[in-house]
């Protein structure tokens, strides 16, 4: 029994941790945001460099062959960072889809390229995580048609993965798609509408269980999307214990005040057993499978409820100065929130956890 | 990352499950009712105490205590110690005890080899039984200002003083307790660590009736009460670091993640068997989304517990993820008792053994219960400041200037 990251872990997480401190400052988010760029090729130049977008393929189509726990540590350090590079839809629940329900002449097309950095994949779940405004995605086997809202890293994507309302999963080539960007409040990363008509289609169909193959992708994005909060969380609370040991106000630095000192204190009582769920959740996808759907819902619920606390708090640790554009909080602020919503509200996945539990 | 337990360990825990199987009909009820004071108790063994050494003979309790003391005298092993936790909450039996896990450690780690052996075998086996006289009434959260003193007077101690919030000293045998030996010294240095019989002349209990209508702590009165000099632990003067031992041992006890999966499941069931008005509280999504936030606040403490757990087998110190334990353990335990109330509704208010009342008042008392345990043992605000000076390294409140007259 060993509750606790390896070694390869820990120094691949500080690979990643590193290369963001140096490729993306607050300054480089700035930019980025601005030009309303969400993949900063620089970056993710330096982020293939050392494997990232073949994280989770399998060494015989050229990725590293590593696991979901791998993943969401990368997740963290991403959101750590408020990265603008795509990763979740991309090197996460595209290349599990194409792992588990692609044919091996499928895999041996699109993984290498996917591992190598060559393409980016966006990604579109909607009609299974929330639909709204969306027009349900149907197939005719080689063609599909319909809207899916909120896809996921669409910017500059070269094809696309997108689920029909039966559970069946479809690559589109980027040309094929009208792609509408939606902006939100999260700048970093890249979102929209994409509208297919008789779009031609390369059916996922090597999987005897659709919708169990969909699920499992859904798993695995809600791991890897509390993960990212979970790095952007201890961002922002590590920026507010640093700032209310600074900052002066009454001849004494303001972290001496209880008030100060407990919203810290707080933020970090809730934020740290987080870590242990999503390490949790990430490891029984990995090798625990009667647990993995369980926890990956409270994953994401449960990130999505600490994760606004402590944007919320370390916000407000930081006074006027954390409600400014200057100081750039507001993108930890923002991505957070952006997190909460995607693939099912924290009432919703909650709701599916109540199900699988035979609660409803 | 491996939550795979090696053959050793799977053994270990089939014995484990089998010895509970074949005795569990032998362990007194979950919830110990001790006599009301000390004169009614019986002679032998009480079934509590025969359980104890049950236990201790199969190496379920008192584990890592040495033979010479009456333990089972073995390595420190986490990951059985967690083992035994889970298997006896599963199974809902009582678990053994190691005497007091506030004294015993104490006594094992800084007491000399002759109290040794008083104090750790009877504790042990249930035999001689604490209680823990810290608290006065100016000095709580404040521990280091207590004034209860201690004068030497030949070979005695002669204490004078009051504590407060004892609890169980009502039938306690035996109490650890700070008094101030030297009054000129420092705060912090002028404080010895004891232990005496609570038969010990010149002691008065006054038991203090608690919002759950039941006396659980009390007064404890000294009048010239004398106590051996050798019935110190520690030296003169550094009783406040021998407390310190005590307290860390105590805030671990707080807010066992174990208990917080078993409360988690009798909620559950709660919800399931209850009805309003034809339905199952279960259906009702208000509810049902509650105990969903619950659950996965009770997972991440569990998921943190074994992260602890995987730290101290590696002998590394676990920070932050121990720090947070108490304050969120407690929390969380008395959230779990306020859901049951409201899932239990006006059911959830009958008390005193009233008519319908369901699981003889267990949530209400828990729901009172678990708040004394927010406040005792380190308020959630001392251990609030203790995260944020020690856990997040930030500064400390400027100390107050005492102005002299
Ligand atoms: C159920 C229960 C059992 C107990 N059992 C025992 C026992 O067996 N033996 C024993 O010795 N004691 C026992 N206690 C006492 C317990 O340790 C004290 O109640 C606790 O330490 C708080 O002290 P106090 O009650 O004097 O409150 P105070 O210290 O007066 O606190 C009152 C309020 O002020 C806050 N406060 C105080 N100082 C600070 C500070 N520096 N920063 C921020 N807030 C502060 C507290 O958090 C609290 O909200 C028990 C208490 C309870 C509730």
């Amino acid at each position: 029994m060993d509750f606790a990251l390896s070694e390869e872990q820990q120094f691949l997480k500080q690979t990643v941790d590193h290369l963001l401190r140096d490729q993306c400052s607050l300054d480089v988010v700035r930019a980025d945001a601005t030009e309303k760029q969400t993949k900063n090729p620089s970056l993710y130049d330096g982020l293939t460099q050392i494997g990232i977008p073949g994280t989770l393929i399998s060494e015989d189509y050229g990725g590293v062959g590593l696991r979901l726990l791998d993943a969401a540590l990368i997740a963290e350090s991403l959101g750590g960072s408020v990265a603008t590079v795509p990763f979740i839809g991309s090197s996460v629940l595209a290349p599990i889809a194409i792992e588990l329900a692609g044919s091996d002449e499928q895999k041996n097309v699109w993984l290498p390229r996917f591992a190598s950095g060559e393409i980016t994949c966006g990604v579109a779940l909607g009609d299974h995580v929330g639909a709204r405004d969306n027009d349900p995605i149907t197939s005719d086997g080689a063609s599909v048609s319909g809207r899916s809202m909120f896809a996921l890293d669409i910017q500059n994507a070269d094809v696309m993965l997108v689920a029909t309302a039966d559970c069946e999963l479809h690559l589109v080539e980027r040309s094929e798609v009208e792609l509408k960007p939606l902006y939100t409040i999260d700048k970093t990363r890249s979102v929209g509408e994409l509208v297919f008509e008789k779009s031609s289609s390369e059916p996922l169909s090597s999987t005897s269980d659709p919708s169990g193959t969909l699920a499992k992708v859904i798993d695995a994005g809600r791991v890897v999307v509390a993960a990212d909060t979970l790095g952007a969380g201890q961002t922002m609370l590590d920026k507010a214990v640093a700032y209310a040991g600074e900052r002066q106000q009454f001849n004494r630095v303001i972290g001496s005040f209880q008030a100060v000192k407990h919203m810290c204190a707080e933020m970090a009582a809730e934020l740290e057993p987080c870590r242990s769920l999503v390490w949790y959740a990430a490891h029984a996808y990995d090798a625990i499978p009667e647990d993995a759907r369980l926890t990956a819902c409270h994953a994401k619920a449960h990130l999505a409820e600490v994760g606004r606390f402590v944007a919320r708090k370390a916000t407000e640790v930081h006074g006027g100065m954390g409600f400014t554009d200057l100081l750039g909080l507001h993108y930890w602020f923002k991505r957070i929130e952006l997190n909460r919503q995607l693939l099912g509200t924290p009432e919703f996945v909650r709701n599916e956890a109540a199900k699988m539990q035979g609660w409803v | 990352m491996d939550l795979e337990y090696s053959a050793e360990y799977d053994a270990f825990r089939n014995e484990l499950r089998q010895f509970l199987d074949e005795h569990k009909h032998l362990s007194p009820g979950a919830v110990a009712r001790p006599p009301a004071n000390r004169e009614e108790k019986e002679d032998g063994p009480n079934p509590a105490q025969r359980w104890q050494q049950l236990l201790i003979e199969h190496g379920y309790a008192a584990r890592t205590i040495p033979k010479e003391y009456g333990g089972c005298g073995e390595e420190p092993d986490p990951l059985k110690a967690h083992i035994i936790a889970e298997e006896f909450a599963k199974a809902r039996v009582r678990p053994g005890h190691s005497g007091d896990n506030r004294l015993v450690p104490t006594v094992l780690e800084l007491g000399t080899e002759e109290q040794k052996r008083w104090l750790v075998p009877p504790s042990i086996r249930g035999e001689m039984t604490w209680c823990q006289g810290y608290s006065e009434p100016g000095s709580g959260s404040d521990l280091a200002s207590l004034t209860t003193r201690a004068e030497v007077d030949g070979d005695d101690f002669v204490i004078n003083g009051q504590k407060i919030w004892t609890s169980g000293a009502q039938h306690a045998d035996m109490m650890f307790c700070l008094v101030r030996t030297e009054p000129d010294a420092p705060k912090h240095q002028g404080i010895s660590y004891l232990v005496f019989t609570m038969d010990t002349p010149g002691i008065e209990v006054r038991p203090l009736v608690t919002m759950t209508g039941e006396a659980t702590f009390n007064e404890v009165f000294f009048t010239d009460a004398r106590v051996p000099k050798n019935q110190i632990i520690g030296k003169r003067g550094e009783g406040w670091f021998v407390a310190n031992n005590t307290l860390k041992h105590e805030r671990e006890g707080l807010g066992d993640p174990h208990q917080a999966e078993n409360r988690f499941r009798e909620i559950e069931e709660l919800m399931s068997n209850e009805n309003v008005d034809g339905e199952s509280i279960m259906n009702n999504p208000a509810h049902r989304d509650r105990l969903l936030q619950l659950q996965g606040r009770m997972l991440a403490m569990k998921y943190n517990g074994m992260r602890v757990l995987t730290s101290q087998r590696k002998h590394e110190e676990p920070g932050l993820p121990r720090w947070i334990i108490k304050l969120q353990g407690c929390e969380l335990n008395h959230q779990m008792a306020a859901m049951a109330i409201d899932a239990l509704g006006e059911l959830g208010t009958l008390y005193h053994r009233s008519d319908h009342i369901r699981a003889g008042g267990m949530w209400q008392q828990r729901f009172m219960m678990d708040l004394g345990l927010i406040i005792g043992g380190g308020t959630a605000q001392i251990q609030k400041n203790m995260i944020g000076e020690r856990a997040l390294g930030l500064p400390k409140e400027p100390k107050v200037e005492v102005k002299s007259a």
